[in-house]
């Protein structure tokens, strides 16, 4: 008899137990993916045509200037020989903006001291790797920019 | 779970116990709650519905807060928060039902709990406080709706806003003042989301939490309501139940209940049925044309309904500041009601007390039901 009692006793327990459980987890899930940020509100652009030209960049002291790239920040600059470049503004180490320093010809990341050449190789400091580079299109007076295919 | 395992369980348990007593000397309060019971009688059911209430209005702080997560209040980014909200992310849709659905249900169970206290006299002395503090609990709950309302400032919500602050404005003296404090201008615009936001998020939830609390630590003081006729009674004809752990088991199980039909009310009608509908819909247009049929939400309806009956002029009053000054004046009666009432404390039956009641819930529900057949 104390037998068949516990059993019924351990059958209830498990019952209970295994359906509070359920019950939290099936709340719990929804909650969780709900905070789990979708990938992203905004569309990812590939291409753009930068809402401002060669004159506004040679007016930058720094002959360089940020734009937004869909979801990613983008640096263009001009080089003393006259090119036109783009990379991705954020820097590879932590996420700070990189900055065009003609005076060294370099990109610099004044965060940490990090130094990118101008082809966007990490040549000195803190970063892991390269930024990417953006091929830069000049049509008259428009610049285009693309994300290299991959 | 085996002999030996709960045995551990219970040490443990006993061991943070003791932890706490020790600094908080707890001991004298869980003897007391301990002997905590529910009187058993024809009407005993009627003690889960405060419980029911409160259980929703804690799946709305919960819900309410995975919705602040991207909500984004002001007219350009409202709208569009919560089309992304139910569109892209994932239980969204299922957030946003919850919140909706328990918001009704809670408001729903909030009238019923007040109308089966009423009717069965439990607001009587020494219970008054918990009845005041419960009247204010409900205008929080019908606040709540009202300013939750707005915040998708979809065209629904926009219209329906502003016919509902422009009441605000038929108040005498005051009432253009008034109009512009609640509206954060003269018109609804997206400063009028900002305010309700404010209220929505901050303000209604501490000054709820407030009352609360003394909502609970009054009944939890005072026990539960006996029913009148108890007066008389000899205590050995009086049943009670233990409130640890028996009537708390009871309690889990109702609230189960509850979380199951409304995960079903949620899945099955993410959009609501019905009188109880919050699509989306198109995003509020200040300089458009009000849909066809706007209506209140149905716990303001036999308001609506009510104001819109009224003539014109009613003596030399307009209609519409004679109908606020009525709900005012019925409302305070009916908020009064412990001191009006004399009679049920030395166990009688106060008849017209009680025919007022009767007269409020039908003119409630005759002015709802004509506010839905009339369109």
């Amino acid at each position: 008899m104390a037998k068949k009692d516990s059993s019924r006793r351990d059958f209830i327990s498990w019952f209970l137990g295994g359906g509070t459980l359920a019950t939290l987890g099936a709340i719990a899930y929804p909650a969780m993916r709900f905070i789990n940020p979708p990938e992203s509100g905004e569309a990812n652009v590939s291409q753009l045509k930068l809402p401002f030209g060669r004159p506004e960049i040679q007016a930058e002291p720094s002959n360089g200037k940020t734009f937004k790239f869909g979801r990613d920040l983008g640096i263009i600059v001009l080089t003393e020989a006259g090119d036109l470049r783009a990379f991705a503004a954020t820097c590879t180490h932590l996420d700070c903006t990189v900055q065009h320093r003609p005076d060294l010809g370099i990109l610099w990341c004044s965060c940490h001291n990090g130094r990118y050449d101008l082809d966007g190789g990490n040549i000195s400091g803190p970063p892991p790797r390269p930024l990417e580079k953006y091929v830069v299109n000049e049509v008259g007076d428009d610049i285009f920019i693309k994300k290299e295919e991959v | 779970m085996s002999a030996s395992n709960s045995g551990k369980d219970e040490s443990l348990i006993s061991k943070g116990y003791d932890w706490i007593d020790s600094r908080f000397k707890i001991d004298a309060l869980v003897e007391y709650m301990s002997h905590k019971v529910v009187p058993l009688h024809s009407h005993s059911i009627f003690y889960y519905l405060g419980g029911i209430t409160l259980f929703l209005f804690l799946i709305q702080v919960a819900s309410g807060i995975l919705l602040l997560m991207y909500y984004r209040p002001g007219a350009d980014s409202a709208y569009e928060s919560v089309r992304f909200i139910i569109s892209e992310v994932e239980f969204g849709w299922l957030v946003r039902a919850i919140h909706s659905w328990s918001a009704n249900l809670m408001v729903f169970g909030a009238f019923i709990h007040m109308f089966t206290v009423f009717f069965t006299k439990a607001y009587r002395a020494p219970r008054e406080l918990t009845w005041f503090s419960g009247i204010g609990l409900l205008a929080l709950c019908m606040t709540f709706g009202f300013s939750g309302y707005l915040l998708p400032w979809n065209e629904l919500a926009f219209f329906a806003t502003r016919v509902g602050t422009g009441m605000a404005g038929a108040v005498p003296v005051i009432g253009e003042q008034l109009l512009i404090v609640m509206r954060g201008g003269e018109g609804v615009t997206g400063a009028t989301i900002g305010r309700f936001f404010g209220l929505h998020v901050a303000i209604l939830p501490a000054a709820f939490t407030v009352l609360l609390t003394i909502h609970l630590a009054a009944v939890q003081r005072q026990g539960m309501s006996e029913p009148v006729d108890w007066v008389n009674k000899p205590e050995s004809e009086k049943k009670y139940m233990k409130f640890f752990p028996h009537f708390i088991y009871r309690d889990a199980l109702v609230w189960l209940i509850v979380l199951n039909i409304l995960a079903l009310l949620a899945v099955i009608f993410p959009d609501g049925i019905g009188v109880v509908h919050w699509p989306l819909g198109e995003k509020a247009d200040l300089f458009g044309v009000p849909p066809a049929v706007i209506r209140p939400e149905w716990y303001f309806m036999f308001a609506f309904q009510a104001l819109k009956m009224l003539p014109a002029h009613v003596w030399f009053l307009e209609g519409e500041l004679f109908g606020i000054i009525a709900f005012s004046v019925g409302g305070l009666l009916w908020a009064m009601v412990p001191f009006l009432d004399r009679k049920s404390v030395k166990g009688k039956e106060p008849k017209l007390v009680m025919a007022f009641g009767v007269f409020v819930v039908i003119f409630i529900l005759a002015m709802t039901i004509v506010g839905y057949l009339v369109e």
